[in-house]
């Protein structure tokens, strides 16, 4: 289950007995996060996000992976507590500090259809890191 | 997983002695073929468990365990705090306290047909579920705060529910302990318009019919005959307990650090239960059990107005109301003395059997209500506390089927709408925003409960008193 290929930036669900894996590619950790991020929303809906609104949020975390879970924690928060659904993601890392800005709309569950709710990100299955070629890839199961 | 690699004391024991940095045991109850089912993470994430500081006796798994994170989902495990035992967060899980709670209607299956269609509307349409729903409270920070500390016995205070509930609800309704000075800001602010929201994923609303009678003298205790319709429900913390769980368990990673405290898993992350960290933890999960126990108790209470409305000479009294996800101190005989122990039980049922001094008056005698939930098509079982789980896992059982398939695999193999006509032709009512939440939760996806049960029942655990077939299934 992912998005039709593209040439690095994507992303893909994995299969986890209880609940879901995310993980996004990209040509470097931050965008690696971003396509993390679009997979998070993956669960909830495919219906596309309109990017209505935008919401700035930060965080850090004592290393790169520890970071991305934040990261997921903190997009699945600005879910719960506004109510929104996002389908647009930019992120810039410094060290192990994260700026983030996404871009989405309020949930309509009769045009969304969200098929479960992300209640948090998680350890398990948990890693960040480049390839050979240089492809970041960034994944973690996220507990639904 | 292959059985080759347990020792297998019965038909339902199966052990691996202490190697390596195990302290412990790890002691998986299930019969043969559900061990096969099960994934080879099971039996790690078990020994991993069994590493742990201050464990006492063994890491336990019941029959229905899954690969969950850290612990296993089906983990139970005890831990001493005079012998530098932990508490961990992952060893609770992120639902803190979800958990099931079953209400007697007083009705039969053939009160309920006649309506079935618009009851099942109406309860859809009132029963906020899944992403998007929105609740009918909203709670200022006092009240988040008396909620935290009050429980089912807050929600009660404030005209959602019963008085008479309380002794239905492990710890009469209101976990003491609770400290939600803290609980964070954040976690906070997920839950200030989440009570009464059943969420999404595994939960639900349903309207079941006993099927089957399996032990006429607790079944009758109960209050349960053939056919006789109840209402259960399955949800638990919501935003608070995964904020709570998600943020202790960042800081547990350290704090376990700190310790020297070597973690097998990170997803173990803990912190000795005599550290700042660890009451720190204990004050905010146990807020967090407050927060599902007032939670479900508002449900009932929404159950008790939409049934009011179909028949207005009925009441609605609570059964039970069981939780799943917790870290508890009870105290247990082992090795002939009686020891005050931390019982995480993550996705497993506290059990306690005949005689048990925190049961009702009415239940004393025959044991606690012990509430397993299967998939929507195959229905649920009712078991009762056994003397003999006292020694087999600290008074626990297993909580549900249990998944044998990925919600990925899952989706690939069935269509939601294909599953909701099917079941609608057996009688069977669902109603979710999703049709791929349906497929993701398909019965198939799912163990057989009945055979998760059996292991329990034959391995002393808890025994059955009743399966329930489902009538109406609302999902978020």
């Amino acid at each position: 289950m992912s998005q039709a290929a593209a040439p690095i930036a994507r992303w893909e669900h994995f299969p986890h007995e209880a609940d879901v894996g995310v993980r996004g590619f990209g040509a470097s950790a931050a965008e690696a996060f971003e396509q993390a991020a679009l997979a998070l929303t993956a669960v909830v809906t495919r219906i596309p996000i309109k990017p209505m609104i935008s919401v700035a949020v930060s965080c850090e975390a004592p290393d790169l992976e520890l970071l991305f879970v934040e990261w997921l924690n903190a997009v699945i928060y600005e879910m719960a507590v506004r109510g929104m659904l996002f389908g647009r993601f930019v992120v810039r890392l410094k060290d192990t500090q994260l700026a983030g800005t996404l871009w989405g709309e309020p949930v309509d569950v009769a045009h969304h259809a969200p098929a479960c709710e992300p209640k948090g990100a998680t350890y398990t299955a948990l890693k960040v890191a480049a390839d050979n070629d240089g492809v970041w890839s960034a994944a973690c199961i996220v507990d639904v | 997983m292959d059985p080759a690699r347990f020792t297998r004391v019965d038909a339902t024991t199966w052990r691996i002695e202490p190697y390596g940095a195990m302290r412990v045991p790890a002691i998986i109850y299930a019969d043969e073929e559900l061990i096969r089912a099960m994934d080879d993470k099971v039996g790690e994430q078990a020994i991993n468990v069994a590493m742990l500081p201050g464990i006492v006796q063994a890491s336990y798994a019941m029959p229905d365990a899954h690969w969950g994170y850290g612990f296993p989902i089906g983990g139970v495990a005890a831990f001493d705090p005079d012998r530098g035992g932990v508490v961990s967060a992952g060893g609770v899980g992120f639902d803190i306290s979800c958990g099931v709670r079953t209400i007697l209607t007083g009705l039969k299956v053939a009160d309920i047909l006649p309506i079935q269609q618009v009851l099942a509307d109406s309860l859809y349409r009132q029963i906020p579920a899944g992403v998007g729903s929105k609740g009918a409270i909203t709670l200022d920070d006092i009240e988040l705060d008396a909620m935290l500390v009050g429980g089912a016995q807050w929600a009660i205070e404030r005209g959602w529910g019963d008085p008479r509930d309380l002794e239905r609800i492990e710890e009469q309704g209101r976990m003491a302990g609770a400290k939600p000075a803290y609980v964070s800001h954040r976690a906070k602010e997920r839950q200030r318009r989440e009570m009464g929201t059943l969420g999404s994923g595994n939960h639900y609303f349903e309207v079941q019919a006993v099927a089957q009678i399996f032990d006429a003298k607790v079944a009758e205790t109960f209050g349960l005959a053939k056919d006789d319709v109840v209402v259960t429900i399955h949800c638990g913390s919501r935003g608070l307990g995964h904020q709570i769980g998600s943020e202790f368990l960042k800081e547990m990673v350290v704090a376990a650090g700190a310790s020297g405290i070597a973690l097998p898993d990170r997803e173990l992350a803990c912190a000795p239960i005599n550290s700042e960290v660890g009451q720190r933890y204990l004050g905010a999960m146990r807020a967090g059990i407050n927060c599902a126990l007032a939670n479900r108790e508002i449900l009932g209470h929404y159950a008790r107005r939409i049934f009011a409305y179909f028949f207005p000479n009925h009441e609605l009294r609570l059964l039970f109301d069981v939780s799943h996800n917790t870290c508890k101190v009870e105290p247990h005989v082992v090795n002939g003395k009686r020891r005050d122990l931390f019982i995480h039980r993550k996705g497993a049922t506290r059990a306690f059997g005949p005689g048990h001094e925190s049961l009702p008056a009415a239940l004393r005698p025959i044991g606690q209500p012990v509430l397993i939930g299967g998939s929507m098509g195959t229905g649920s079982y009712i078991l009762v506390g056994e003397t003999t789980g006292e020694q087999k896992a600290f008074s626990s059982a297993c909580h549900g089927a249990g998944r044998a398939l990925s919600r990925h695999a899952a989706l690939k193999q069935w269509s939601g709408r294909k599953i909701m006509d099917e079941l609608a032709g057996q009688g069977i009512l669902i109603r979710s925003p999703s049709t791929r939440g349906v497929a993701e939760e398909a019965p198939g996806a799912y163990k057989d409960v009945g055979a998760v049960v059996i292991a329990a029942e034959h391995a002393g655990l808890a025994r059955r008193a009743a399966r329930l077939r489902p009538l109406i299934c609302v999902k978020g």
